[in-house]
């Protein structure tokens, strides 16, 4: 097949070459610790820049004269970002930038892999990238669960309104109302309301005891999971109403959103009669929590552990040659990103040199990955999404957004069709079946079946055209 | 936070002018401009337009240029670009998952 003129990063040198997926806090970490430590890195991102999520830039054509006031950590990205000019400039580091990872196949003859991705304006060109081991640190996506009216526009996810602030420097909307449940809505509240936007209400389900006993944990650790501590005061100054234990029950508006109407949630979570209030407001983000990207890891046979992939103290998965970092192995934030890609960074340099690497030489960021994930934990505990999210959701509630499919059919495959699995679901409903391959209504489908969400074992982590498949098609293993 | 971008240029959605910062998404130009949805479902024909931001969701497509099924939230806008709303979803083209 047609290589392209990244093929081999190796560059046909003794140097072993080490292929990190996602140059967000955790590949960005990974890319540098390998490097510095004689490996020859490719980074390959599908943004136009380095920093993933958390560190999102916006263009630099756009010239923004102080990025950082939507960002925290403001430090720790400058070093980041200097140090991977560094490593680029030594020729150490190729940055593949606007490059979609789709497979990353794995050589059996060889030994190495094959980093297939697509590039472009319309993400249509073919990329290989040859390299004796991976490290995935893909990261994660917002998961949203339905209610009625979240197909208008105007109704967007929380991670998404703060992507387009910090990514393009664009609000959408004067009247914002940020719900759902979760430590990235106190962000992404505060950097609305920073960026001009009136903040109606933040509403989270989770009660009002979590949310202060998370409130007072990111004063004692303000660089935890989240850009923490100030944000909560800032949302006190700008008097941001916070209503706690409380649920967005529906999104109203004709071709456009309009208002939310909102609810009091009971102890179980359900909702108290009576309760609704409608709040006018041109823009609802909204989040339920986030879920690792998986694909890449599943089409590579990587053992998952729930829905993330699973690692080891190295961060290695059980797949020989590919590590694993990041919140692809599990939702934690940023700092923990950090510390488990460069563990992951550390690692693979040795590895791939040949050499039984020394933990001693990660001490620091395996206390801070051990402190980290114990406190996420504890979040992830404090902010489960509610229970009987469905019960709002109307048989005319379009579940599936790609494939339209409304919660009536789901519950007519489940209820009439003894559907009892999301796959038979999907494959009576088409729900999951459209562009987005299910992940947007994977958990809402699983939630109305009444099962756990299961890995998808979705073939390719993006669209591909059909051309590019043919031609790849001749290395591909087989299914 | 306060941009000085450099200078502005135009592109058109459906035929009007729209301008736009250099470095913008298709997306971040649209919403600049007051626009939110420029998709309509192949199904119900309901209007779409961002939704996760970051190229996962799809319900952001948009047609540049005279090619569909482009992310919004992906796509820089170029100068000159003809942005048309997209009608239905055009899967022809590519395979995804399991597909037909
Ligand atoms: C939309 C969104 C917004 C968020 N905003 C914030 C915020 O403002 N504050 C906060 O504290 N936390 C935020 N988070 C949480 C965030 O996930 C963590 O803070 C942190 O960024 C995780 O770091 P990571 O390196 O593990 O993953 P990420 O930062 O998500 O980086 C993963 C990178 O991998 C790339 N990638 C993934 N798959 C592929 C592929 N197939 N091909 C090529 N590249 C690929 C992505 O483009 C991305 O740059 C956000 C999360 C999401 C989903
Ligand atoms: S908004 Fe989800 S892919 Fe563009």
């Amino acid at each position: 097949m047609s290589r392209s003129p990244h093929e081999g990063a190796d560059g046909g040198t003794a140097c072993p070459s080490l292929a990190v997926i996602g140059a967000g806090p955790a590949g960005l970490a990974a890319a540098l610790a390998a490097a510095v430590r004689g490996s020859r890195v490719t980074l390959i991102d599908a943004g136009a820049q380095a920093g993933g999520q958390f560190y999102r830039q916006p263009a630099e054509e756009l010239g923004a004269r102080r990025p950082q006031a939507l960002h925290h950590q403001w430090r720790t990205w400058e070093r980041l970002r200097d140090g991977l000019a560094a490593q680029i400039a030594a020729g150490r580091v190729t940055h593949l930038t606007d490059h979609h990872v789709w497979c990353v196949e794995r050589l059996e003859e060889t030994s190495g892999f094959l980093v297939h991705a697509l590039h472009g304006p319309a993400q249509e060109e073919p990329s290989v990238v040859r390299a004796d081991a991976v490290v995935l640190a893909t990261g994660a996506y917002e998961k949203v669960l339905p209610f009625p009216g979240w197909t208008l526009p105007g109704v967007i996810t929380a991670g998404g309104a703060q992507a387009m602030l910090k990514g393009g420097l664009v609000l959408q909307g004067r009247t914002a109302v940020v719900a759902g449940t979760g430590p990235l809505l106190l962000p992404v509240a505060a950097g609305l309301a920073a960026a001009g936007a009136e903040v109606a209400a933040l509403v989270e389900s989770a009660g009002a005891q979590g949310v202060a006993r998370h409130a007072r944990t990111f004063a004692v650790h303000p660089d935890k999971l989240v850009e923490g501590a100030g944000y909560v005061a800032e949302l006190m100054r700008r008097r941001v109403r916070l209503k706690a234990r409380h649920a967005v029950v529906e999104a109203q508006g004709d071709g456009a959103l309009e208002a939310v109407s909102v609810a009091a949630l009971d102890r179980d979570g359900r909702v108290v009669p009576g309760s609704e209030h409608v709040i006018a407001c041109d823009t609802l983000a909204v989040g339920h929590g986030l879920l690792p990207h998986t694909d890449l890891a599943e089409t590579l046979g990587c053992r998952l552990e729930g829905t993330a992939v699973a690692a080891d103290d190295e961060q290695r998965t059980d797949v020989h040659g590919v590590w694993a970092a990041g919140e692809a192995t599990g939702v934690g934030g940023a700092a923990l990103s950090l510390a488990e890609g460069h563990i992951a960074g550390c690692s693979a340099a040795a590895r791939l040199a040949g050499r039984e690497p020394d933990p001693r030489a990660w001490e620091a960021a395996a206390k801070s990955r051990a402190k980290t994930r114990k406190f996420s934990t504890s979040l992830d505990a404090a902010f489960a999404p509610r229970a009987h999210w469905a019960e709002q959701v109307t048989d005319d509630t379009v579940v599936c957004r790609c494939e339209d499919v409304p919660a009536s059919a789901i519950r007519e495959a489940v209820g009439e069709l003894g559907a009892t699995d999301a796959r038979t679901v999907k494959l009576l409903t088409r729900a999951g079946m459209g562009w987005c391959q299910g992940r947007m209504c994977g958990p809402a489908v699983a939630g109305l079946t009444g099962c756990e969400p299961v890995p998808s074992r979705r073939p390719f982590a993006r669209p591909v055209p059909l051309g590019v498949l043919a031609r790849a098609g001749e290395d591909l293993p087989d299914e | 936070m306060r941009a000085e971008p450099g200078p502005a240029y135009t592109v058109t959605f459906d035929g009007a002018q729209v301008a736009v910062l250099p470095g913008q998404t298709v997306a971040a130009a649209l919403w600049s401009a007051g626009v939110t949805a420029w998709r309509t479902t192949r199904g119900t024909g309901e209007p779409r337009g961002v939704f996760c931001g970051i190229g996962v969701c799809f319900d952001c497509l948009v047609t540049v240029n005279g090619r569909p099924n482009q992310r919004a939230c992906l796509v820089r806008a170029e100068p000159g670009d003809d942005i048309r709303t997209q009608h239905g979803t055009g899967h022809e083209h590519v395979v995804g998952g399991e597909e037909r």
